[in-house]
């Protein structure tokens, strides 16, 4: 009942000076606005990232040909991977499935239309393993490999490029000249950047080591560890079978090279933190400038009010309700700017995405939300402190003699 | 009731010792209605501040009701002035922003006590604004205005009620009418004491206190008026 007339009165004097109080709030609104949206773009970054690792799995270590030459002279890169040496890594314990491929670009033509696109040659195995999916028809098989087969996969943007609204499934399509029937479509996975997974074609490896390419050696080999947790263990493990494959003597450096989807991640969360938190310490600054801008309006509220203050101490209020009207008014005044501000840091976040068409994309944070609310009740209540105390203590007969 | 011995108090103003009281006492009985009366810097603004416990004495005794003031800690001063004594100002001194009806109720809050807006409205009815009681101090005229700080005033039920130059800012004939108030509510038993330069208001009062330079003095009489006698000296 009190509470509400405190409130109540405490809202009158803000809407008394409008104007005031509005330029008092705009520090804090401005600070928690930009906690908020700077968390949301900081977050966004970082689940691109993630989006992007894992739409390959996390779990897989990539075997490469080691690098060339002796005696720190690097002179190229080796072809030293074979299919055999894919079959032998089936048999790693921790290894779930194995997928050794080659790759290149060529030209695909249907009918009249061509274009030049990414062409993957590999096991059946390769599309669990990559996380692909099939949006149609089926993907080809071992058989298919075996028999070297001129059967393939499409991604989605090199059906459309093709066959525009027309099914492509058991169509016939020309790589690099010869003949391929396609089996299935891929799902689409989207854009990486780097390159498009969903425009390529997918074949036996088979019939594009030996049809298309003319190669002996596989460019990879993808094996996915069933246990992230085993996943250093198994690298070490393949290290071992490479080296008595490849009869690398003890003391000589592996001709191989295993690339670990996982620390890839883990740099890359490690240095979106940084971004996040750099932004996020930037935005805190502004809060703090924001609770001085309420501390300073609040001093010059208590030197007006100083009347005030003098009739309600002589008709019998104590300095703790002197105290305690003045430490309400400052968190009423920080905690609307904090509600506005996450108003505005929301609608920043919204707006990023619109305004860069896509390329930067926001994830509001819930508790970035809750941490920015109440650090701006807290600057409310550590910077109304200190004029509220000085309020409490004036002389009530200077007081009411104040004019 | 209220029992002041031998009250003292001094100021140093400018390098220069001023005695704002020099062994003042004052003694008023329950249900009395006075009128402290002096000109500017007799004291009666200082002895309205200790009665009012709004100010400590620097020596003698002061016994409200039957509290001796030097033994409560300061901070307890406040909860004294809530209970025990009512205000009433000249300028009225009214909560900008806030009600006739939350202005009253605002003493009842402080003391902390149930039924705020039950026993401010029937504070209010008692002053004669039943019908003004959701008007802001701005929307009433001056006569209005008074009358809500009596009724704040009264609304704790307070042992006396503390009025300094409460006509000092109203025109005549509504002075006369805050007067009456003051002297309706006395005769329901209520203390009543008017600090005032004015003797025509004093005239209101059973009896004056009239202080000259910080003491206790005779009213002046035309014949000892302090201007008569100086159109005397020459």
């Amino acid at each position: 009942m009190f509470f509400t007339m405190i409130i109540k009165v405490a809202l009158k004097a803000m809407l008394a000076n409008k104007l005031r109080s509005t330029l008092a709030m705009l520090g804090i609104i401005i600070g928690v606005g930009a906690v908020i949206a700077m968390l949301a773009i900081g977050s966004g970054a970082q689940k691109a990232i993630m989006d992007r690792f894992t739409a390959f799995g996390t779990n897989l270590l990539t075997v490469r040909p080691g690098q060339k030459g002796t005696g720190g002279v690097m002179s190229g890169t080796q072809q030293n991977l074979t299919v055999e040496d894919g079959i032998a890594l089936t048999e790693v314990p921790g290894v779930s499935a194995v997928a050794p491929s080659v790759s290149g670009r060529v030209q695909v033509k249907y009918l009249s239309k061509n274009a030049r696109t990414d062409c993957t040659g590999t096991t059946v195995t390769y599309f669990p393993i990559r996380n692909y999916e099939i949006e149609s028809g089926k993907p080809f098989n071992d058989l298919d490999c075996d028999a070297m087969a001129r059967v393939c996969v499409i991604g989605p943007v090199t059906a459309t490029n093709l066959f525009g609204a027309e099914d492509p499934v058991d169509k016939t399509i020309k790589l690099n000249g010869i003949n391929f029937r396609v089996v299935g479509v891929l799902k689409a996975k989207g854009d990486q950047g780097y390159y498009n997974p969903d425009d390529q074609a997918i074949v036996p490896y088979t019939t594009a080591m030996k049809e298309l390419f003319g190669l002996t050696y596989v460019r990879d080999i993808t094996c996915r560890v069933a246990d992230d947790s085993d996943i250093d263990k198994t690298q070490e493990a393949i290290f071992a079978v490479m080296r008595k494959r490849h009869r690398v003597q003890p003391g000589q450096p592996d001709d191989v090279e295993i690339r670990n989807q996982a620390e890839f991640l883990t740099a890359a969360t490690q240095a979106t933190d940084t971004f996040t938190y750099l932004l996020g310490s930037v935005a805190a600054i502004s809060l703090l400038v924001g609770g001085i801008g309420i501390m300073n309006i609040m001093l010059v509220s208590v030197t007006e009010r100083t009347r005030e203050i003098g009739i309600r101490k002589a008709i019998g209020a104590k300095d703790r309700d002197i105290l305690r009207q003045f430490l309400i008014e400052a968190i009423l005044m920080s905690g609307i700017g904090g509600v506005v501000g996450v108003a505005l840091g929301i609608g920043i976040a919204k707006l990023v995405p619109i305004l860069t068409h896509g390329s930067f994309q926001t994830l509001i944070q819930i508790p970035g939300i809750v941490i920015a609310i109440g650090f701006s009740a807290a600057v409310g209540i550590f910077f109304g402190y200190y004029p509220a105390v000085r309020a409490a203590r004036l002389d009530p007969i200077e007081a009411l003699r104040y004019e | 009731m209220i029992e002041a011995k031998d009250l003292v108090k001094t100021y140093v103003l400018g390098g220069q010792t001023v005695h704002a009281l020099d062994h003042v006492s004052v003694h008023v009985d329950p249900g009395e209605m006075i009128a402290i009366r002096g000109p500017s810097g007799s004291g009666k603004s200082t002895l309205m501040n200790i009665l009012g416990c709004l100010d400590r004495p620097d020596g003698g005794s002061y016994i409200l009701g039957n509290e001796d003031t030097r033994l409560i800690p300061q901070n307890r001063l406040a909860a004294l002035r809530n209970t025990h004594i009512g205000f009433v100002f000249q300028t009225f001194n009214l909560l900008p922003r806030m009600s006739a009806l939350e202005n009253v109720e605002l003493p009842m809050h402080y003391a902390g006590r149930r039924e705020a807006k039950k026993n401010a409205l029937e504070a209010l009815r008692l002053v004669g604004l039943s019908d003004r009681t959701h008007h802001e101090p701005n929307q009433l005229s001056g006569g209005q205005r008074q009358r809500v700080a009596i009724a704040r005033a009264l609304v704790n039920n307070p042992t006396i009620l503390l009025a300094d130059e409460p006509t000092g800012a109203l025109d005549s004939r509504t002075g006369e009418e805050i007067l009456s108030l003051f002297k309706e509510l006395n005769s329901q038993g209520r203390t009543v004491i008017i600090v005032t330069h004015d003797s025509n208001v004093a005239k209101h009062c059973q009896r004056e206190i009239f202080l000259m330079d910080g003491k206790i003095a005779a009213p002046p009489t035309p014949a000892n008026s302090p201007s008569l006698l100086l159109t005397t000296d020459h």
